[in-house]
């Protein structure tokens, strides 16, 4: 009876009792879980099909069919799954430091909206239509009629363009708060603001130190997570921008195709479009998320500890670092490309590549430091989660830096060893144990204090993902270091057993995402998740800040 | 030290990247028990915080620079516009099928090839594989062509310096085509295109009369 009830009502849940910020988050953030439930799905799919698995339906082993799945499965697992949960955590969390309004909550709707919407139709191309060029989009590939429906085509890239759009909505809202000048910003200059957004404050902090002068700055405008999210965005405004302009060429020839007039592919040449697809797509890879992460893991270490962090001066100048570096290491994904300069392969693929090994090595030891400062701690879910993060790149990265390498990359590109080693446990250990660290840390404060219903349960979701994550990306690696690749379809069960492997940790993190959609619903009930997307009735737009002061703000 | 073929390479890797991960998960696990103690931890080793960056600096160049002098293929595919190879096989792939592509090739050991792949329409890939399906070597395979309408060349060198038969899988997605469309066979498969003789079971050349050393 105790189950209904809290099926149906939750524990302690009151939706009524949120704010117009409280219901954008959570609504963007359930979206999110969905979506990671369905690329979870598809991820277990594809992986029965590498299995050579006897039981599921044939359809799945024909080429159009399994080739639509690795399409979707990127676009559903990084737009509509991380990019959902990334943009409503910093949707919440940049008001909530800056203890200033929102610019727009209507604009934060839009945004997880609009790439909803994109998401959906993005996958409802691949299901309908098989339109399968995958997420790389190689020319002339997604343009290539004879293989691919030009209506799918055009539906997928409508949904890719939607998802682009929402994101300029998140971009903008985010610089918009940043920029008010209400609350503690109020008389702030806007080149203030600029200075310390780009972590420049840092620098001349540091240079000051060094040269013994008193500090630039001993008060910052923004604290370091809002420096980490302002930084990051940069890449992500630029990595939109590519999307989209890449989105647009496609576009204008499947109109031409479907139009009876079919331009010419080869006027466009290859490798260029290449180098400029993975300049913008890598701006997430090793931009972004890079930031994005570094940030939280400096947030959580605070919030984590209640102290300040360590070196907080060094951690600013090497966001900016970071920042620079993500412009000029897409050449990493070219290495096989034995068209593209040797000089770029050099000193892009692989010499700037080699830093990111010193920025995230310097974001994993600033955090490392912050924690150990402050023991003893309480191993609470939110430190465990974020210890589980710390793992999860500290064995991404050094993957990337190997495979980007002239040498090793001429047996490692496009093998399980990337897709396994490097990005699955970047994203799924190291990104999504960051973020669910985030979410055990803002769930009080998003969900006024709402019991969870079970400790068990979150525990079980923790180790079933850890050891299913890392388990099922060591597993993918060894059959890539075994020659089996990634952009390939096996039918005759040549990887069995690396296969069956890493399908037993992939459902392990399959189950491991049921059991924390379970103990979500059981503590927000249905009536909950409901009433989560109805209006609020508070139209606050901010958190922790008393009511008359968002509303001055307003009228600023 | 030298990796004479890529077996004896990833295996290294296999080994060192195991040892990395071992080390790497126990240090963040020993980190997070110790964080939960009253008593302060005696740490192993104290690692001054410049020295740290020394290591990471070291390790991101350090790796490169180890992997230039013990991995031949490096210096030979950067400077292989210089080194006149042994044999060169030019050949072409349009919709999905290798055009003018020699039925086998036969590597005298230690041989350099020249294998100049180039597209008609798609990106492709061209990568050897033994029989065991682990992989020799591979590069991307792009279309375009130079101002004289001739097709853009993509071109490797590679030295056999061991024994056996080598499969050919184009090593990039391409579409659903390159498949059979029931069976999901792969329609761009070349079994047994390159078979090298003539070497030491461990590797390296036959002496003269062909007696094993």
């Amino acid at each position: 009876m105790s189950l209904i009830k809290n099926l149906i009502s939750g524990t302690n849940f009151d939706h009524t009792s949120l704010n117009a910020l409280q219901k954008v988050t959570l609504r963007a953030v359930i979206v999110s879980f969905l979506f990671y439930g369905l690329v979870a799905l598809e991820g277990m799919i594809m992986r029965m099909v590498q299995a050579h698995a006897t039981f599921i339906p044939e359809q799945f082993n024909h080429p159009d069919h399994y080739f639509s799945i690795m399409t979707v499965h990127p676009i559903v697992g990084i737009f509509g799954s991380t990019y959902q949960l990334v943009f409503a955590a910093f949707t919440f969390l940049v008001p909530f430091l800056t203890k200033k309004p929102l610019y727009s909550v209507k604009l934060a709707n839009w945004t997880w909206g609009l790439i909803t919407v994109g998401t959906a139709l993005a996958w409802i191309a691949a299901f309908v239509w098989a339109y399968a060029p995958l997420y790389t989009l190689y020319w002339p590939l997604p343009a290539d009629t004879a293989q691919f429906s030009a209506w799918g085509g055009i539906v997928f890239i409508l949904g890719v363009a939607l998802i682009m759009l929402g994101t300029f909505g998140f971009i903008y809202n985010i610089y918009a708060t940043i920029f008010q000048k209400v609350g503690v910003h109020a008389n702030k200059t806007t080149k203030e603001l600029l200075i310390s957004g780009f972590g420049i404050d840092g620098m001349l902090n540091l240079w000051h130190k060094l040269t013994g002068k008193p500090p630039y700055s001993k008060e910052p405008a923004l604290a370091l997570p809002v420096v980490a999210i302002f930084r990051g965005t940069v890449d992500t405004f630029l990595d939109a921008i590519v999307i989209l302009t890449a989105g647009l060429l496609v576009l204008v020839y499947l109109i031409f195709d479907a139009s009876g007039s079919p331009l010419n592919v080869a006027s466009i040449d290859a490798l260029l479009y290449k180098n400029y697809f993975w300049w913008g797509l890598d701006l997430v890879a090793d931009g972004l998320v890079l930031i994005y992460v570094a940030g939280s893991w400096y947030l959580l270490a605070t919030l984590i500890t209640g102290q300040k962090l360590f070196m907080e001066n060094v951690a600013r100048a090497a966001l900016m670092l970071e920042l620079l570096v993500s412009w000029m290491v897409w050449s990493h994904h070219l290495l096989a490309d034995q068209g593209q300069p040797e000089m770029m392969k050099l000193i892009s693929g692989e010499m700037v590549t080699a830093f990111e090994l010193l920025t995230q090595g310097l974001a994993l030891f600033i955090t490392l430091v912050t924690l150990w400062k402050a023991r003893p701690l309480k191993m609470t879910m939110e430190l465990k989660y974020l210890l589980g993060g710390l793992v999860g790149f500290g064995l991404a990265v050094p993957a990337a830096i190997i495979q980007a390498d002239m040498g090793m990359n001429r047996v490692l590109h496009n093998t399980q060893w990337i897709i396994g080693a490097h990005v699955h446990i970047a994203l799924i250990v190291g990104l999504y144990m960051t973020l669910y660290s985030a979410v055990y840390v803002l769930w009080p404060i998003v969900t006024n204090n709402t019991k969870l219903f079970s400790s068990k349960l979150s525990n079980a979701h923790f180790w079933l993902h850890l050891i299913g994550g890392i388990g099922m990306g060591a597993f993918m690696g060894m059959a890539g270091l075994d020659g089996m690749l990634r952009r390939h379809l096996y039918v005759n069960g040549e990887f069995n057993t690396w296969m069956i492997l890493a399908a037993i940790c992939g459902t392990m993190l399959l189950v491991a995402w049921l059991l924390f959609l379970i103990n979500v619903v059981m503590s927000v009930g249905i009536k909950g998740l409901i009433g989560i997307f109805l209006p609020a009735h508070d139209k606050t737009a901010s958190y922790g800040i008393e009511p008359e002061t968002v509303a001055e703000n307003h009228k600023v | 030290m030298t990796f004479s073929n890529s077996a004896e390479l990833l295996s290294f890797h296999w080994f060192a990247y195991s040892i990395y991960s071992t080390l790497i998960i126990s240090v963040i696990a020993w980190f997070g028990y110790n964080l939960t103690k009253k008593e302060k931890a005696k740490s192993i080793v104290r690692i001054p915080f410049y020295t740290y960056i020394g290591f990471l600096v070291a390790m991101g160049v350090g790796h490169h620079i180890f992997t230039y002098n013990t991995i031949p293929w490096v210096s030979q595919d950067i400077t292989r516009h210089d080194i006149t190879p042994d044999a060169t096989y030019t050949f072409e792939i349009e919709n999905h099928k290798w055009i003018n592509m020699p039925k086998k090739v036969t590597v005298q050991c230690e041989q350099t090839i020249e294998f100049d792949v180039r597209s008609r329409d798609l990106v492709y890939g061209f990568g050897l594989f033994r029989q065991d399906g682990s992989m020799v070597m591979q590069m991307q395979v792009n279309p375009g062509t130079d101002v004289n309408g001739i097709l853009d060349p993509n071109d490797i060198l590679w030295t056999f310096n061991h024994n056996g038969v080598f499969d050919v899988i184009s090593t990039e997605y391409s579409g659903p085509d390159a498949y059979d469309e029931h069976t999901g066979k792969d329609l761009m498969f070349v079994k047994n295109f390159v078979e090298v003789v003539g070497c030491k079971k461990e590797g390296g050349k036959l002496e003269a009369g062909g007696n094993k050393k």
